[in-house]
């Protein structure tokens, strides 16, 4: 990789201020930026690292909802945020253990990789992106394919996630990479059912709406019989067809619908 | 009770010691005081013409040494090929210069342009990325059919077209053929393609050159299967180093399966910069680069037809292959599709009339040379999916179709120029159904049924030819190399040996399984015994490994050279017990005189040898150490049944192995763990092939499976336990081993069955899908499922 | 450049390394602990995985000035100090756990990292445990029969011996 400055601050107030230096980055777990890094396709001149601000770090349970750190592993995600099982469980289940103690859920969030699992479970559990500036809603937080609501040098310092009645993540892998070549998450909440899905569209994350308008009518696997995506926006690839892929969503809905319960 | 020592036994690996405690030496361990390192700059275009190179910018970037473009190479020959292809027509193939680094035109993408030496692998990058290179883009080249029609852009201009040769095999047969295919009661065809792989052995190419100048010797240290192939190549052809002063070592190598055979530009580089610099130059392979530099595997296009007369008894196979060779010839390229693939098409089956048509095509990728199998999986694989496509269109059971056609009588000469020594393919396809309880399936299919998933059920068999290879035979096919393999066994005065082998371990064990055959032989400890390999200052000439040659080239080679230890052995004793040399008898290390209770021990006889006040001066020389090298009279045939069942997920297409068993003869067997951890891992990579792995180029040349985000490598949640069985042992006539390899069999047998197992669980959906391209990801499989 | 200082394999490691300077580098070539192998550039194949502060991470995607102050387990750290295998890498080699050595030290971390969590897993808990370490040669099979050997789990009915 290029060679850069490397600073480790240990409050976000710092962090905010080491990143207003010029092409600086913020540096959460690194499991992608490193490694786009290692490939020369990102050139900061500074990486400030996230991993030292204790106050990014954890995850709380605060009536009704799981509130986590923007430095908080996925690791860590998988065995605290038991108040919500289906968010552990896909935490659980991101890469791989090690890629896992490494990876922060902030990191993932602002990188917004088009096949990432928690830019879904963001987005259906309607959950909240805190910044060193603001709130941010999910819904208007992904902007599509790695592009977000965040400014520059602004800094992911928590997500709040509202609680479902149930919820249910589904993710078909990538045989290579072992992203989600599709992956579903689908939550119930009080407000309605909220179904997003990752990996299948050229947008990035997106919520399918037709699912969520049927499965609030009945949440039954059977009320999505009959619907399906638009393949035409589904990304088309060596491992999936735009049809493939507009298929996976289906089924993988349903399944997420039938193990929700 | 199974053996606790010599042949047959299983002891612990003495090589894990090292690799389990990080204390293994790998070329990219090793560090040379004074290195500089070299970074390649490699084309990012398929096929274009290179106008200029710029170097200026990137020479003036402190801690850059040297670069070099092609204009350095201007007095050095091109990486040689290492075998010649006479087509059908009697003309030698086209064979292009393949020069170090890219000479006017670049090929492929990966293709070495430029190369920069500095005193960091990260100055020689930021310099590389810094040098202006003008190319002129050309149309790239990528599809072999297109290729080779009339008015398609050639990959060399000075070759009269993109075929490299058109191959015919056996030529005679082939009216013969055609009229048995034409009045044959039923005719099978089936189009396949044998997907192109990248073998992926998990350390990348490294390579380091030195040079002594005061001596003016020259070292290299590269992960090479065969080091020795390597000096003789690249002394000889490329560099006009004569051997004497130029060392070869690969010390610990981490995995090869064939594309750590062949000489690559990047060791001539290495060994001609170190001179060149004065000083050890270095380069050390990134995975993305391994996918771009290293040969890769198959890449066949194939129509087969299976001709049956009314009896169900095979009459005749056409077959018509289109093979890549990418942009150069790799050093065995020319022989993978043809003598590793044509000389096997007749299978375990008495198929009495053969013809084989192949047309190798140069393309704008990567060169494609052998892997794992070599020719012989995609011979395997045409002859075992259109012999079940057969039984599906006659009606017939797929095993008792093959049993029907088995050869049984041995040595059997096949119309394909080989001789088969042994086999009994009724006995591995017996121990197959014991061990799949085919009985069972029903239920085990009623069962997934019900889970919602569709259960398949494929068997296949497999013949190869391995123990390469008889010389004179190679000579007489276009090989430019001998295939033998040498030995020399060194007895200390104290009685340890150590033995010198041109066998290379990769992998393979050789440093526990080699001392297992020669303690067998003296009636000694195996840790009296310590196996020396990998460096060519060392060792005697040898091939190296590859085609499952080592035990039965180089372990026979051994076996050779051990007994003209015990036959001098013998003098010495009889000698030491004043009696006559034929009374001499050698058990558990101790000679005794027959009838006799007189004996001498073993370490009594090899102390004389050094120390030789009583000692037969007159008749023997002083010392015990003996070099011999074994040129085998014929290939060896492994064979064997396997069986694979499968669940197919019907709603996403995902293909689950839930059963892979596999049933070898592999003649004798020194090391049955070592046997069965070899099988293991081929089958690993015959699924792979046939669910997973697919090396993807686009139009333009690009390559879109270029790193593990998107090779698909089997991982360990992608497979199961397998079940293997070598129980069934013809041992091969013609060496002293009765061995036959054991290292390809499993990534030969395995692919057409799971293939064989995806159809037969779609068809019991009621769809009538004949075939479905390797890999066999979710998206093909339901595309088939729903087309 | 900047100073680091860690704990590895219980002995003090430092040294100046660049911000670039990945973990697995600093242990390859400043500490010349080079059973730390690297097998890829993607973070897949995890042939570079070594523990920090007791957690199994890919030392590849990790900078060596992040791990400063941490305590680093590499493969070399091991086994006993006379020599003597531990339990994890001793079931590697009775049950001919591995071929060309080259995935070797990661297949041990990761093992390790596992049995620490989960003292018993079942062979689908190892699997996917290892989804982050390639083997090309093994095919897995005597892999996952080492760490169920390793957990105290009668492997003797596994096919295969």
């Amino acid at each position: 990789m290029y060679e850069f400055e490397f600073e480790q601050p240990s409050s976000v107030a710092d962090a905010v201020a080491a990143l207003k230096a010029e092409d600086a980055l913020a540096l959460g777990g690194g499991q992608t930026l490193l490694a786009t890094m290692k490939q020369r396709l990102a050139a900061p001149s500074k990486l400030v690292s996230l991993s030292g601000i204790g106050e990014m770090k954890g995850v709380s349970n605060d009536g009704g909802a799981v509130s986590i750190g923007g430095a908080t592993t996925h690791a860590a995600v998988a065995a605290g945020a038991g108040a919500y099982p289906a968010l552990a469980d896909m935490a659980g289940h991101i890469g791989d253990p090690a890629v896992r103690n490494r990876g922060t859920i902030g990191g993932s969030l602002a990188n917004n990789d088009p096949s990432a699992d928690y830019p879904a479970a963001a987005l259906a559990s309607g959950a909240t992106i805190v910044t060193n500036a603001r709130e941010i809603a999910a819904d208007d937080f992904f902007q599509g394919m790695f592009t977000t609501a965040l400014d520059e040098g602004e800094i992911i310092t928590g997500v709040r996630f509202p609680v479902p009645e149930a919820a249910n993540y589904q993710k078909f892998l990538q045989p290579a990479s072992r992203f989600a070549l599709v992956g579903v998450f689908v939550a119930k909440t009080g407000d309605g059912v909220r179904v997003a899905v990752t990996g299948a569209s050229e947008e990035g994350v997106f919520r399918w709406s037709e699912a969520e308008a049927a499965l609030n009518g009945t949440f039954s696997a059977g009320a999505l019989e009959g619907l399906s995506v638009d393949a035409d926006s589904m990304i088309g690839d060596m491992h999936g067809s735009k049809a493939y892929r507009a298929h996976l969503v289906g089924v993988l809905t349903k399944r997420a619908v039938a193990a929700a319960g | 009770m199974p053996k606790d020592h010599g042949i047959g036994a299983s002891p612990k690996r003495r090589e894990d010691v090292r690799f389990l405690t990080g204390n293994g030496n790998y070329t990219d361990d090793i560090n040379m005081n004074g290195q500089a390192y070299v970074h390649f700059l490699r084309s990012d275009v398929a096929h274009g013409t290179i106008n200029s190179i710029d170097t200026a910018a990137a020479a003036a970037i402190p801690g850059v040494v040297k670069i070099f473009t092609s204009v350095d190479f201007e007095a050095v020959g091109g990486v040689p090929c290492g075998w010649e292809i006479t087509d059908r027509h009697g003309n030698a193939m086209q064979e292009p210069k393949h020069p170090i680094l890219a000479e006017g035109k670049v090929r492929y993408v990966g293709e070495m342009i430029a190369a920069v030496i500095a005193e960091t692998a990260e100055i020689a990058r930021d310099a590389a990325e810094v040098i202006e290179v003008d190319i002129s883009d050309l149309p790239a080249v990528v599809n072999m059919k297109a290729a080779v029609v009339d008015g398609s852009p050639k990959v060399h201009d000075d070759l009269t077209s993109n075929l490299c040769y058109d191959w015919g095999f056996v030529e005679e047969n082939r009216d013969a053929v055609d009229a048995a295919i034409k009045g044959a009661a039923h005719v099978t065809t089936l189009e396949l393609v044998n997907n192109r792989l990248i073998a992926n052995p998990m350390e990348p190419r490294v390579c380091i050159g030195d040079y002594d100048r005061p001596a003016g010797d020259h070292t290299l240290y590269t992960t090479s299967q065969n080091p020795h192939v390597i000096r003789l190549l690249m002394g000889a052809f490329v560099l006009g180093i004569p051997e004497h002063k130029l060392r070869v070592v690969s010390p610990d190598v981490g995995g090869g399966f064939g594309t750590k055979i062949f000489h690559y530009a990047e060791e001539a580089f290495c060994t001609f910069a170190a001179k060149a610099c004065n000083r050890p130059v270095k380069w050390t392979s990134s995975r993305s680069e391994a996918f771009m530099s290293d040969a890769h595997g198959r890449d066949h296009v194939t129509k087969i037809e299976l001709a049956l007369d009314a009896d169900n008894n095979f009459v005749a196979v056409r077959t018509d292959t289109h093979a890549n060779m990418g942009a150069y010839l790799s050093t065995f390229a020319p022989s993978v599709p043809t003598w590793l693939h044509g000389t096997l098409m007749a299978g375990n089956y008495k198929t009495p009339l053969i013809y084989i048509n192949v047309k190798a095509v140069f393309t704008n990728t990567v060169p494609v040379d052998a892997y794992r199998g070599a020719g012989r999986p995609e011979a395997s694989f045409q002859l075992e999916r259109v012999i079940d496509k057969a039984a599906h269109e006659l009606g017939v059971d797929p095993i008792a179709l093959r049993r029907q056609n088995f050869i049984t009588e041995f040595p059997y000469a096949t119309p394909v120029a080989v001789e088969y020594d042994t086999g009994d393919y009724h006995a591995t396809m017996d121990k197959l159904e014991e061990m799949a309880d085919f009985a069972g399936f029903d239920a085990r299919r009623a069962e997934s049924e019900k889970n919602g998933k569709l259960r398949g059920l494929g068997v296949n068999c497999y013949i190869e030819a391995c123990g390469i290879a008889p010389s004179n035979l190679v000579g007489q096919l276009g090989a430019r190399a001998g295939l033998y393999e040498s030995a020399t066994v060194r007895v200390n005065a104290t009685g340890g040996l150590v033995v010198m082998t041109g066998s290379h371990s990769h992998g393979q064990g050789h440093e526990t399984a080699f001392p297992q055959v020669i303690a067998e032989m003296i009636g000694i400890d195996e840790s009296m015994i310590e196996i020396v390999h990998g460096d060519t200052s060392t060792v005697p000439m040898g091939m190296g490994t590859y085609g499952s040659r080592s035990l039965a080239v180089g372990g026979s080679a051994m076996v050779r050279a051990t007994e003209k230890i015990i036959n001098k052995a013998k003098k010495i004793a009889a000698h030491l017990m004043e009696a006559s040399d034929a009374d001499i008898e050698l058990k558990d290390g101790t000679f005794s005189i027959a009838g006799t209770d007189k004996s001498v021990a073993w370490g009594d006889v090899t102390l004389a040898a050094y120390v030789p006040h009583n000692y037969p001066l007159e008749d023997i020389e002083p010392g015990l150490e003996e070099t011999a090298f074994y040129d085998p009279a014929n290939f060896t045939y492994p064979s064997g049944a396997y069986a694979c069942e499968v669940e197919v997920d019907p709603d996403t297409g995902k293909v689950t192995i839930q059963r892979m068993i596999a049933a070898d003869d592999f003649g004798n067997i020194v090391n049955p763990m070592i046997v069965d951890g070899q099988v293991h891992g081929g089958l690993a990579q015959g699924i792979g092939q046939a669910l997973l792995e697919g090396c993807v180029y686009d139009d333009d040349g690009q390559l879109l499976s270029g790193s593990y985000m998107d090779y698909a490598m089997p991982r360990a949640d992608d497979l199961p336990f397998y079940e293997v069985d070598h129980s069934c042992q013809t041992p091969c006539t013609h060496n002293p081993l009765g061995v036959k390899g054991c290292g390809e069999a499993g990534a030969i047998g395995s692919p057409p069955s799971v293939v064989n197992a995806v159809v037969n669980a779609l068809r019991s959906a009621g769809k009538d899908v004949t075939h479905v391209d390797m890999p066999l990801s979710p998206n093909r499989v339901w595309e088939a499922l729903n087309g | 450049m900047t100073q680091v200082s860690m704990t590895v394999n219980g002995q003090a490691a430092n040294g100046d390394v660049e911000g670039r300077t990945l973990l697995s580098s600093f242990l390859r070539d400043q500490l010349g602990l080079t059973g730390t192998h690297i097998g890829c550039d993607t973070s897949q194949c995890g042939a570079c995985v070594v523990h920090v502060n007791g957690e199994a991470v890919k030392s590849c995607t990790m900078l060596a000035v992040e791990a400063d102050g941490a305590e680093v387990a590499t493969i070399e750290g091991q086994a006993a100090e006379d020599g003597t295998l531990n339990a994890i890498q001793q079931a590697f080699q009775d049950n001919h756990g591995l071929q060309c050595g080259f995935c070797t030290p990661g297949m041990v971390m990761s093992a390790t990292a596992l049995l620490k969590d989960n003292p018993k897993p079942s062979e689908a808990d190892i699997r996917a445990y290892l989804s982050g370490n390639i083997c090309r040669c093994t095919g897995y099979h005597n892999i996952v029969k080492s760490i169920l050997a390793a957990s105290g789990q009668d492997v003797a009915g596994i096919a295969a011996e």
